[in-house]
């Protein structure tokens, strides 16, 4: 396998070939913020987060669709990418309705989080405020359009991993939804396993199960199940 | 320190359920140590109708809800040198907010009253009785200019000690990564 070789942030650096940068700045312990990222999950590079300087491009990358290229030099913090960030966080705190208070991922979110890391205390922008539905037709989960972020990660993982694709995107721009099957209730539709992949991988209050009170989503089960893989806790 | 010579603070109660200053009490024995620093002249806590002039120091809890508290708003900020969002209601809107994708308070207040405006306090026969909603309720920021902002529902003791302690002393505050909404 050859070896590429890259600079970041002035620190030179070593990529398997065909690397995102995102995978490269991970391995060497270099932050880079993300949010529709899901380690085993393919890329979409919706949230823009990731974005990073790329010395010859006048444009910024967004480090989780960028390969790793010989020689390149990229800058993953400044002030510039500081600011989009912020502000990028800020516009998605405006666009739907995110009143954390009342959440039920307060305090495990991880667009709160993000906010928290980056200071964003308050939002600039007005509040959009747009009327949203809830679909609480599933027996186990509900799925709250006011909390999503379309990050897509409920539509990757149900297609990617769980092979049924019951989740899609209708629409464009602020008035995208995810949707299951054609636009019907989640809980009529033939393609959903009801294997709650899609709840588990949600970072913000957007899914979660029935029964769960403001704060109380329960965050950690993927982190169990990827500890447990790599201790072979299900090996005999 | 002189009395006279410490700064004015106030603390105000806009469209909030008060929890931000029920966590302003929970500062306890530091309240004490607080009251040698400043003078307060205008809270929920004191029997005081009029807000004075002169204030240094203003935490506004709430969102503007009513026509009386955007007046009430205003008025802070005309005679308040540093107003500060005191909780995720001032500075977001947050639960006082959620009514806005319904895009008036009518149909709030007839699930809450019931469609027969006679029995709906503040409308139609009722009209003054209490201040009258406004069509959408507002964070602090879009009706006045805020100098810092305190998130957090409510904002725990210890972070509200804090920012008091900066601000009283004088100094710029920088809360960084101590703060979160919700």
């Amino acid at each position: 396998m050859s070896v590429t070789t890259l600079t970041m942030n002035g620190t030179l650096v070593s990529a398997a070939e065909g690397a995102t940068l995102l995978a490269v700045a991970r391995e060497h312990h270099i932050p880079i913020p993300t949010l529709c990222h899901f380690e085993g999950l393919s890329e979409v590079g919706a949230c823009r987060l990731c974005l990073v300087e790329v010395e010859g491009s006048n444009r910024l990358q967004a480090a989780c669709m960028t390969k790793a290229v010989e020689g390149m030099t990229v800058t993953t913090n400044s002030e510039t990418l500081r600011s989009y960030r912020r502000q990028i966080v800020e516009l998605l705190l405006a666009e739907r309705n995110h009143v954390c208070a009342v959440c039920v991922a307060n305090h495990t979110c991880e667009l709160q989080n993000l906010a928290v890391s980056m200071g964003v205390h308050h939002v600039r922008y007005e509040p959009q405020a747009p009327q949203l539905s809830m679909d609480a037709s599933h027996p186990r989960w509900i799925l709250d359009h006011n909390r999503c972020v379309l990050c897509t990660r409920c539509v990757r993982v149900c297609d990617e991993i769980e092979g049924a694709h019951t989740w899609d995107l209708m629409g464009r721009g602020r008035h995208t939804l995810v949707i299951s099957d054609l636009h019907e209730p989640w809980g009529q539709s033939e393609s959903c396993t009801s294997c709650g992949k899609c709840v588990r991988v949600c970072p913000t209050g957007a899914l979660f199960e029935k029964g769960t009170s403001a704060t109380n989503k329960d965050p950690h089960f993927v982190t169990y199940l990827k500890m447990a893989r790599e201790q072979k806790l299900w090996n005999r | 320190m002189e009395s006279l010579t410490r700064p004015r603070v106030a603390t105000v109660w806009l469209g909030g359920c008060s929890g931000c200053h029920m966590s302003l009490l929970d500062l306890d024995e530091r309240l004490l140590d607080l009251a040698e620093r400043m003078h307060l002249v205008y809270s929920p806590f004191m029997d005081i109708k009029q807000f004075p002039e002169h204030v240094d120091i203003a935490l506004v809890e709430g969102a503007v809800a009513n026509e009386d508290n955007a007046r009430l708003l205003r008025l802070v900020r005309s005679r308040t040198a540093v107003l500060v969002a005191f909780g995720d209601c001032a500075v977001a809107g947050n639960v006082t907010a959620l009514r806005n994708p319904l895009g008036d308070p009518m149909p709030v207040l007839a699930r809450s009253y019931g469609t027969d405006t006679s029995r709906i306090p503040g409308v139609g026969a009722n009209a003054g009785s209490v201040p009258p909603l406004v069509p959408k309720v507002h964070m602090l920021r879009s009706l006045v200019a805020v100098d810092y902002y305190l998130p957090g529902c409510p904002p725990p003791a210890d972070l509200i000690f804090f920012v008091l302690s900066e601000l009283v002393a004088g100094r710029t505050l920088n809360l960084q990564s101590r703060a979160t909404l919700g």
